[in-house]
């Protein structure tokens, strides 16, 4: 009895071992790179599916639908994620992993995840011979390009203003909204002494990717850098840490409240929509809800934007956006060139903007008369995103921002900010090698 | 073979194997068939994973980047068990939690450690309390036991939202305490906000389960108790609490694990990648999702043996009966019994075979 009986143990055993190995074979083997393109058809058309995270407008089939009737044999597919940018990415690298099983043909990129993308063979190059960008945003191509290559066409950008409380800085005769940190403080002197209990300056600084735009701006605003043009890691320089002591002075002083150390987008559009801030950091998302005259907001209009203030002449904002991205797996390319260059075209890009309020990617759209007319904070938001940085391009870019963040975030409760830089810089050192 | 034990004098055929299970009916055949597919179906999402994940722990993806192209090499390698004592020793990453600076396991490991501790003692008394409540025979019985069970049945996820609002820094509890602490940051507070959550969601899990323990106790205990004169401290600690420990120690034991393994209320809550919260399964899960699955497939590992340790513990020295079942126990009992027999046989046997094989 007990032979056969582990004769049959062992049977399963093997058979268990088995599936184990062909599983191991597999995993081994599917990671070989796709990254060139050479062998690329880009004129072979039919239907394709166009992957983005959920659709919060509500207007997007819509516009598939226009395409979709003038091109019956190209039908377009619009397939919808998690609206968290996180599983979002973790759904395209899966599908990359598993050979495309869920036939992905255009990807929409965030900004921050190209070099991850295109080092890792997630998306293919963008031949320039084929995808010309003449004409778009040169900071929005920058950040889709990786290693002088174009991984990701330029859908969407995206910048960050300063919101002002205009009729206060009216009252306190301010004529012009404040270019540095140091005049932005002198007018909230005289404005709350006018007004008790408002708080002078509103931003983001939960531990989240907002973190990290937003200390970025402040160490970039200064003259620092997180990454200098070589690529080298620069985060404890002088500049950087002038910037960092600016922003742990204004907690200091008040300028800033502590309680914003648990604030991400919406609660500090809150504050300033219930009339607590008299400066708030946020996306050009704010404007339209800070108009909206249901009751919600007690700002319609009182208030202005004016780009972010920095430490001696306006500031450097970090640069959003999301891209068009055809993974290595993507069939039916003609289809997908021609849907990726007609969807991020001039009039296509001003049909979005006046949905979405999304900010464009062709420039001339910024100067646009209709569009100025409805969305008066173009013209800032357009000089917010010409002087835009990148968030550093790193392969590694989950690791790189998470390190931003804990240094920040130690620095902002307390920490030595010296010693925790320090720290960030020898972690990027390591991690953009 | 009817009777449990068999007589001494039963003639035992030595070429008859054993049968597998002694109060079988002889259908066996048929219910492993009707087993297969079922069976089949766990091997594939369970089993399978299983293995595979083990695999995975000891392996680490290549993250080097060509300098010409940008480009990443492919492939993975074996490092035996690098993932582990890489963790351990905190040579990947040392973060500032509660418990000072530590390797980033450690660190999680303590607060997981920490939050079951804490969290299954309030919910222990808590429960015991609300369930000697929902026992009692009074008017709106129904509302009250209604009223408890609706945290519980909230999923966790919302829960955690819920509270999120609550902890806001604009939100209630401030407003209540009339102070600016900052719960949803990272520190003591955040704890602080996590056992307070965890407690309100689950303690009535605990309530419910003794409620049941207590409801199979006899009135005439009590009653006998009365008339010796013992006080309501005294029947409390030396007949409720007796006659209920079964139920209790199960009900605290899925607690414990399901602490242990504690992700969507930290994480909904306070966020990703906060030391004063983070648990292993947070851990494994920030690391898979940077696509480092060698060393996500480890934590999740030690995690499971962690649990697999203290469901042991449990088991062993608070005598928890999971499984319950008394067929079980007296279907062991006979097997033991009917391979003595068997045993002694073929012994007797194998004398008579020498003895003729001399022939």
């Amino acid at each position: 009895m007990t032979f056969h009986h582990s004769i049959r143990r062992l049977a399963v055993l093997g058979v268990g071992l088995g599936v184990a190995l062909s599983a191991a074979a597999c995993g081994s083997s599917d990671t070989t790179d796709t990254g060139s393109t050479s062998t690329a058809d880009w004129t072979k058309k039919g239907p394709i599916n166009y992957v983005q995270g959920k659709d919060t407008s509500g207007s997007v089939q819509k516009w598939i639908d226009v395409w979709n009737k003038d091109h019956p044999d190209e039908k377009v597919t619009l397939i919808e994620l998690s609206d968290k940018a996180d599983e979002q990415r973790a759904s395209m690298i899966q599908n990359h992993n598993n050979k495309g099983a869920s036939k992905y043909d255009i990807i929409s990129v965030d900004v921050v995840w190209t070099a991850e993308f295109a080092a890792t063979g997630v998306v293919m190059e963008l031949p320039k011979a084929e995808f010309d960008t003449t004409g778009y945003l040169p900071a929005a191509v920058d950040a889709a390009t990786y290693f002088d290559k174009l991984y990701a066409f330029p859908s969407t950008s995206d910048g960050a203003m300063l919101y002002y409380r205009k009729d206060l800085l009216d009252a306190a005769k301010v004529t012009a909204p404040p270019k540095t940190w140091d005049e932005m403080k002198a007018i909230c002197k005289t404005v709350i002494a006018d007004n008790p209990g408002m708080t002078c300056y509103g931003g983001q600084f939960q531990k989240y990717e907002g973190l990290t735009c937003n200390i970025a701006e402040w160490i970039n605003s200064a003259g620092g850098q997180f990454l200098d043009k070589d690529g080298k890691p620069q985060v404890n320089s002088p500049e950087a840490m002038a910037g960092v002591n600016a922003l742990l002075d204004s907690f200091k002083d008040g300028t800033i409240s502590k309680e914003q150390l648990t604030w991400q987008e919406e609660p500090s559009r809150q504050a300033f929509q219930d009339g607590k801030l008299v400066f708030l950091r946020n996306w050009p998302y704010v404007y339209a809800n800070a108009q909206k005259t249901d009751g919600s907001s007690k700002i319609v209009d009182k208030f202005a934007v004016a780009p972010i203030p920095g430490l001696t002449d306006y500031g450097v904002s970090t640069l959003g956006g999301h891209n068009m991205g055809v993974p290595a797996e993507a069939s039916n390319l003609g289809t997908v060139k021609a849907f990726t260059l007609w969807w991020n075209n001039q009039e296509q890009q001003k049909v979005h903007v006046i949905a979405t309020s999304n900010a464009p990617t062709i420039e001339t759209l910024y100067t646009d008369p209709d569009l100025v007319k409805q969305f008066p904070y173009l013209t800032t938001l357009h000089e917010s995103i010409l002087k835009a940085q990148s968030r550093p391009k790193a392969v590694k870019y989950g690791d790189v921002t998470a390190a931003i963040q804990d240094a920040t975030y130690s620095a902002l409760n307390g920490s030595d900010a010296k010693a925790a830089f320090d720290t960030l810089q020898t972690k990027l050192v390591e991690l953009t090698k | 073979m009817s009777t449990a034990v068999a007589p001494k004098d039963v003639k035992i055929d030595p070429n008859k194997k054993v049968k597998k299970n002694v109060l079988s009916d002889g259908q066996g055949r048929l219910a492993a068939m009707l087993v297969a597919p079922t069976m089949l179906v766990i091997l594939f999402v369970v089993g399978i994973p299983i293995l595979m994940t083990i695999r995975e722990a000891f392996f680490l993806k290549n993250t080097g980047i060509d300098p010409t192209t940008g480009l990443v090499g492919a492939g993975e390698k074996f490092v035996g068990f690098g993932n582990f004592t890489n963790a351990i020793t905190g040579k990947n990453e040392v973060v500032p939690g509660v418990w000072g600076q530590l390797p980033r396991l450690v660190n999680a490991f303590l607060n997981n450690m920490f939050f079951t501790v804490i969290c299954v003692v309030i919910e222990t008394i808590l429960g015991v309390a609300m369930a000697l409540i929902m026992a009692r025979a009074f008017k709106g019985t129904g509302l009250v036991r209604a009223a408890i069970l609706v945290p519980w049945a909230i999923p966790t996820i919302v829960s955690a939202m819920m509270w999120k609002l609550i902890f806001n820094s604009a939100g209630v509890a401030n407003k209540i305490l009339g102070q600016t602490v900052l719960w949803l940051g990272d520190g003591a507070p955040s704890q602080y906000a996590i056992i307070i959550a965890d407690v309100w969601k689950t303690a009535p899990f605990i309530g419910l389960l003794t409620l049941a323990g207590l409801q199979t106790i006899p009135a005439e205990v009590y009653e006998a108790a009365k008339v010796d004169g013992a006080s309501a401290w005294q029947q409390f600690t030396r007949i409720t609490l007796p006659m209920v420990k079964p139920s209790l120690v199960v009900a605290v034991l899925f607690r414990t694990l399901d602490t242990m393994r504690m992700f969507d209320l930290p994480y909904g809550m306070i966020g990703p990648r906060k030391y004063s919260v983070e648990t292993l399964s947070m851990f494994a899960y920030d690391e898979a999702n940077n696509v480092r699955y060698g060393p996500a497939a480890a934590y999740s590992i030690l995690l499971f043996i962690l649990i697999v340790i203290v469901a042991f513990l449990f088991v062993k020295f608070l005598g928890a009966d999971v499984v319950g079942d008394e067929e079980v126990k007296a279907i062991n009992d006979q097997r033991k019994r009917m391979k003595k027999m068997h045993k002694d046989a073929a012994k007797a046997r194998t004398t008579v075979t020498s003895g003729e094989g001399v022939q």
